[in-house]
């Protein structure tokens, strides 16, 4: 049965990336993406990679869609170059296609156990985390602790993504005041999208919070939490206009933000080798190493999660106020 | 009492798919966006409902359950939205129900 659902996930994974290559109504290929981010999310449910699949479906079917419309909002619907058969880049593309068929070819089998990556560092993170760090979801233990540093580049790409973005939609007209005489939202006369907005979006905020703190203890952490609540501040933009919005959290509040997340991160470094450890060694903040392992999960935990939650938002605002300076200069 | 709780549900769960069903053939089947998206309702409500209650059944009382709750108080307010929404923008890009068209030979994208 499960290698049934299996078969027919990935089968539908194929089509759908098929159709998004095939589409030109990008509107479509936006949608189709934000269903193979779902389906991408129920293989990993069906592979036990619970973490994984709540990330997936929280950036791959949540966010990711979202900030595509409103890229679409500012460059339009339809895709607009003609297609014609390119024969370089198709003979590039098969060529990789095929090393890439040989060399999958050499890999060991799916699940099988003497693989690399059941060989490896995998059995030690499993036999030894509980008493080294101790806490209950092994794979925030990986991520936050054992590979502390991979998840700072991590959070480096997602800043560093949200400043580029900020830089060339908003860099030469500068950020303050001038956007500020924004007209109310059009709406207004969405008189229930509203009401149900304002219920659910309080809801939303809360479980972006239960997501980052309880990370130790189940699927969840810095990423996920940062982009559900990415996604209520983004619904209340939608919902009642830009220049609310503002008021609720400013665009210059958003960019210290960004940046604060990544300093939180990047100073449990620091402090744990002034503290006589390495960098990133939690171990080294408390005296009891276990406690010291916590304390540190849970504050970079948190760097991740605001600098995750700002840079979405400030990506989101960035196209939205661009799109509308754009309009206005067209009248 | 427990196989009739274990039927119970399966019927429930039966009733659910076959809903489920019923609304995707509707989606593919209906002639435009409107009756689509009516397709779509039921199974957004209906079947969610039947499938919710039948799992619910077989969790019996517990955690589980209380969530099984959550997530249907959670369907039953987004899912009619969605739907709403969906029927409303389609009507604000001015998008006409099929006999409201003038000419009858047009099918919705």
């Amino acid at each position: 049965m499960s290698l049934f659902l299996d078969f027919s996930l990935l089968l539908m994974l194929i089509i759908i990336a098929f159709a998004i290559a095939r589409t030109r109504d990008l509107f479509a290929a936006v949608m189709f993406s934000g269903i193979y981010g779902l389906l991408s999310a129920s293989f990993f449910i069906l592979s036990d990679a619970v973490d994984v699949a709540f990330t997936e479906a929280a950036v791959g079917a949540g966010i990711f869609p979202i900030l595509m419309l409103v890229v679409l909002s500012f460059v339009g619907r339809y895709e607009r170059s003609e297609r014609r058969l390119k024969p370089v880049p198709l003979l590039i593309a098969l060529g990789c296609g095929a090393v890439l068929f040989v060399a999958f070819q050499q890999m060991p089998a799916f699940g099988s156990p003497d693989g690399p990556s059941h060989q490896h560092v995998g059995p030690r993170y499993i036999e030894e985390s509980p008493s080294e760090i101790g806490i209950p979801n092994m794979v925030t233990s990986v991520l936050a602790s054992y590979r502390g540093f991979d998840t700072l580049g991590e959070v480096v790409v997602i800043f560093t993504a949200a400043i580029g973005v900020f830089a060339l939609l908003l860099g030469a007209t500068g950020w303050s005041g001038h956007y500020l005489p924004l007209k109310p939202s059009s709406m207004s006369s969405h008189k229930i999208l509203r009401i149900v907005g304002k219920m659910l979006i309080p809801l939303i905020l809360l479980f972006g919070l239960y997501v980052q703190f309880h990370g130790e203890y189940g699927p969840g952490g810095g990423f996920q939490a940062g982009v559900i609540f990415a996604a209520g501040i983004i619904l209340y933009t939608m919902l009642f206009g830009m220049q609310r919005a503002q008021r609720v959290i400013p665009l210059q509040a958003l960019r210290l933000l960004t940046a604060l997340g990544v300093l939180i991160y990047g100073s449990v470094g620091i402090v744990s080798i002034l503290s006589g450890g390495n960098f990133l060694d939690y171990s080294a903040l408390l005296p009891d190493d276990i406690a010291g392992q916590h304390v540190g999960i849970i504050l970079i935990e948190l760097g991740v999660g605001i600098t995750v939650a700002a840079s979405m938002t400030l990506i989101f605002f960035a196209f939205t106020l661009a799109s509308i300076s754009a309009g206005e200069s067209d009248k | 009492m427990e196989t009739l709780t274990y039927l119970l549900s399966q019927l429930l769960l039966l009733a659910g798919s076959f809903l489920i069903f019923s609304g995707a053939l509707g989606l593919l089947r209906f002639p435009d966006f409107f009756t689509r998206v009516h397709a779509a309702g039921v199974t957004d409500t209906l079947a969610a409902t039947f499938i919710i209650l039948g799992l619910m059944l077989i969790a019996g009382w517990g955690l589980v359950q209380a969530k099984l709750i959550m997530i249907f108080l959670f369907l039953m307010i987004t899912s009619p939205t969605a739907c709403h929404a969906l029927a409303k923008s389609a009507l604000h890009g001015q998008l006409k129900p099929e006999d409201e068209r003038p000419d009858q030979d047009s099918r919705a994208p």
